[in-house]
């Protein structure tokens, strides 16, 4: 059984009188340790099928299934608790609490999830060794550079052992110097055994990925391995 | 539930925003401490009348002309209570140990080139014991003196100093108004309450004082007199009120012209009094607690508004709708106590300075428990009332609307 199943998946947005079809039946299915990338133009549906596999969406009709557990159809609380264990966010802007600093950002996840205080900070600190920001744990976003904040994002992302990584345009705010060192990072997750899931709209950035997946209006239009799996 | 975090998280709001949050709470401040300086001073207050009062004991009556509110120094009005009705009391009621006559008025006095204006009491020879409060130096006046209408004084602390009359006042000449007269006594330190300074006193003999005041002084007298036990003090007031009814040709169904004061009576009206005092305050407190609510509802909505993005962030790593609730919920409280912290400070402040004001033998000024707890349950309360609807709004963001939120 993949680790993602989507099944005729369609999101449908009432806009007025209007019904706007973001997805309109998309079947996907992710294996565990894929490293996938969805492309498509803006528009053609890719923040809504992330917004969907991130949970924090849910779809108009369809089935999806993630680790075995039917997530359409969950209450706010357990996709909560979904968002919590089984993903791992990397967002554009970074979206680390400002005014924090990197240790408490990566402590964020475990809070929710209820660890206690001292294993929260184990953890914290070995995902950020594992991104290579050992050394600035007490740093705060504003005293990091572009790359090392989103590093602290994908320690973030990583702290809860998510079965997927899911990073939306996670170059979008950097310089191909440090989107390079970032997709290289991403690169040694995949092999480290994480499923990554990468959305953007970049060739460049999606050759990284083994599988290609292009969306236009709101549909699959492509689904192609680009490399062998060695990432 | 991960409330240690919550209280961090807090914590750290408030810091960050030291300004606004002192000024959001304000309204909360303003009350808390109003209500703490209320109830030390009423406490204050309770404790000296009562300590007052137990002085004189329960054998303590006072009778008054009615709806007499202080001194009255003349009247045109017919004669409503006289010496001579305080006479007949004493020959006729029973179980009257003593009984003095008292007028008072403000008068002017003098010495050399000193002058003060000062309460003038015009009294008679038993009102030092009447009244459980003694000479300290000298002597008071006798029956001699009053027979004899001399004009003598016994004088407070207070007046020495204002006056100059030095270290041996005992013998000098000082006029009350015009009338010449000389110190033979002054009276022990009693100490200021209420703004009133029982030390700055001047006691005459009550014909002397009719000579001051005018003739008319004397037909607006209060008595003051002590009945010789406890257990006689309901047929001492049945008979003086029978007594004078009878003297003052009040028909029967009508009502009294003068009123029968015991001491109980008079701590329960002393009482009644702070009660709608403190009615008042608290009337006044529940207004400013109401505005401070609404002042932390309106920044709570801010800080909502502001930190939507936080919202959003914290959503997507795991926070439920309710860790994301109780998370601003905390914050309003926290908003709330502190300006209760703050309000208690402030309000044993000034509750201090105003006990100050209040006899030097008072215990310093003293914030019972139970207020501090009222107070802190207050701010909880109001903090939970006016944090509910904010942080109800944050907990139902859209997480996808509020990560993208600029």
């Amino acid at each position: 059984m993949a680790l993602i199943e989507i099944r005729d998946v369609r999101k449908i947005y009432e806009m007025g009188s209007e019904e706007i079809h973001a997805l309109d039946g998309i079947d996907l299915d992710i294996e565990e340790g894929e490293y996938l990338a969805v492309m498509g133009p803006s528009g053609s549906g890719k923040s809504t099928l992330m917004n969907l596999v991130g949970c924090l969406d849910t779809p108009t009709s369809g089935s999806y299934v993630l680790n075995e557990k039917q997530v359409n159809g969950m209450s706010d609380e357990e996709l909560a608790e979904i968002r919590n264990r089984e993903i791992g966010f990397v967002f554009q802007t970074f979206n680390l609490l400002s005014r924090t600093s990197a240790l408490a950002n990566v402590e964020l996840p475990l809070i929710y999830r209820g660890l206690p205080k001292k294993e929260r900070r184990e953890k914290a600190r070995a995902a950020l060794e594992r991104v290579g920001l050992g050394d600035r744990v007490d740093h705060q976003p504003n005293e990091l550079s572009g790359g090392q904040r989103q590093r602290v994002a994908v320690a973030r992302a990583l702290v809860n052992d998510p079965s997927i990584l899911l990073a939306d345009e996670p170059t979008g705010n950097l310089d191909t110097t440090t989107s390079e060192e970032i997709m290289g990072l991403f690169g040694e997750l995949h092999r480290a055994g994480n499923t990554v899931i990468l959305v953007t709209h970049e060739p460049e950035i999606a050759e990284n990925a083994r599988r290609r997946v292009l969306l236009r209006d709101g549909k699959i239009v492509e689904d192609s391995i680009t490399r062998d799996g060695t990432g | 539930m991960i409330f240690r975090e919550n209280f961090r998280i807090a914590a750290g709001a408030l810091r960050a925003n030291k300004m606004r949050s002192i000024l959001t709470t304000l309204g909360i401040i303003i009350g808390v401490a109003a209500v703490i300086a209320v109830v030390s001073i009423v406490q204050g207050l309770q404790y000296m009348i009562t300590s007052q009062l137990e002085g004189v004991g329960t054998t303590f009556v006072i009778i008054q002309p009615k709806q007499q509110f202080g001194g009255t120094v003349a009247t045109s009005r017919p004669v409503e209570l006289t010496w001579a009705d305080g006479q007949a009391i004493q020959r006729q009621v029973r179980n009257v140990e003593m009984i003095t006559p008292q007028i008072f008025g403000q008068e002017e006095i003098k010495f050399r080139d000193r002058q003060h204006q000062t309460f003038v009491l015009g009294v008679n020879d038993d009102w030092p014991e009447v009244n459980n409060f003694a000479v300290d130096r000298g002597r008071f006046f006798s029956e001699l003196d009053l027979d004899r209408r001399n004009k003598v004084a016994v004088i407070g602390r207070t007046v020495i100093d204002e006056l100059r009359l030095g270290d041996e006042p005992i013998g000098k000449e000082m006029y009350v108004g015009t009338t010449p007269v000389t110190v033979i006594g002054v009276m022990e330190d009693k100490g200021r309450a209420l703004g009133f300074d029982y030390n700055d006193m001047v006691f005459i003999p009550f014909q002397t004082a009719l000579s001051v005041f005018g003739r008319d002084a004397g037909k607006k007298v209060e008595l003051r007199l002590q009945v010789t036990s406890s257990q006689a003090v309901d047929q001492v007031r049945d008979d003086i009120r029978r007594l004078l009814r009878d003297r003052h040709r009040i028909p029967e169904g009508e009502e009294n012209d003068f009123q029968i004061l015991l001491q109980d009576e008079i701590l329960d009206m002393y009482s009644s009094i702070l009660g709608g005092v403190t009615a008042v305050v608290g009337a006044i407190v529940s207004v400013a607690l109401l505005v401070g609510g609404i002042g932390i509802m309106n920044i709570m909505l801010v800080s909502v508004t502001e930190r939507t993005r936080e919202i959003g962030i914290r959503k997507s790593v795991g926070a439920r709708r309710q860790d994301i609730l109780v998370q601003f919920l905390i914050e309003a409280i926290a908003l709330s106590l502190v300006g209760g912290v703050i309000g208690i400070g402030l309000g044993y402040g000034v509750g201090a300075v105003a006990v100050e004001l209040i006899p030097g033998d008072l215990p310093p000024a003293h914030v019972p428990l139970w207020a501090v707890i009222l107070a802190f349950g207050f701010c909880t309360v109001v903090g939970v009332a006016f944090g509910i609807y904010p942080a109800s709004k944050a907990a139902r963001l859209d997480p996808i609307d509020a990560l993208r939120y600029e």
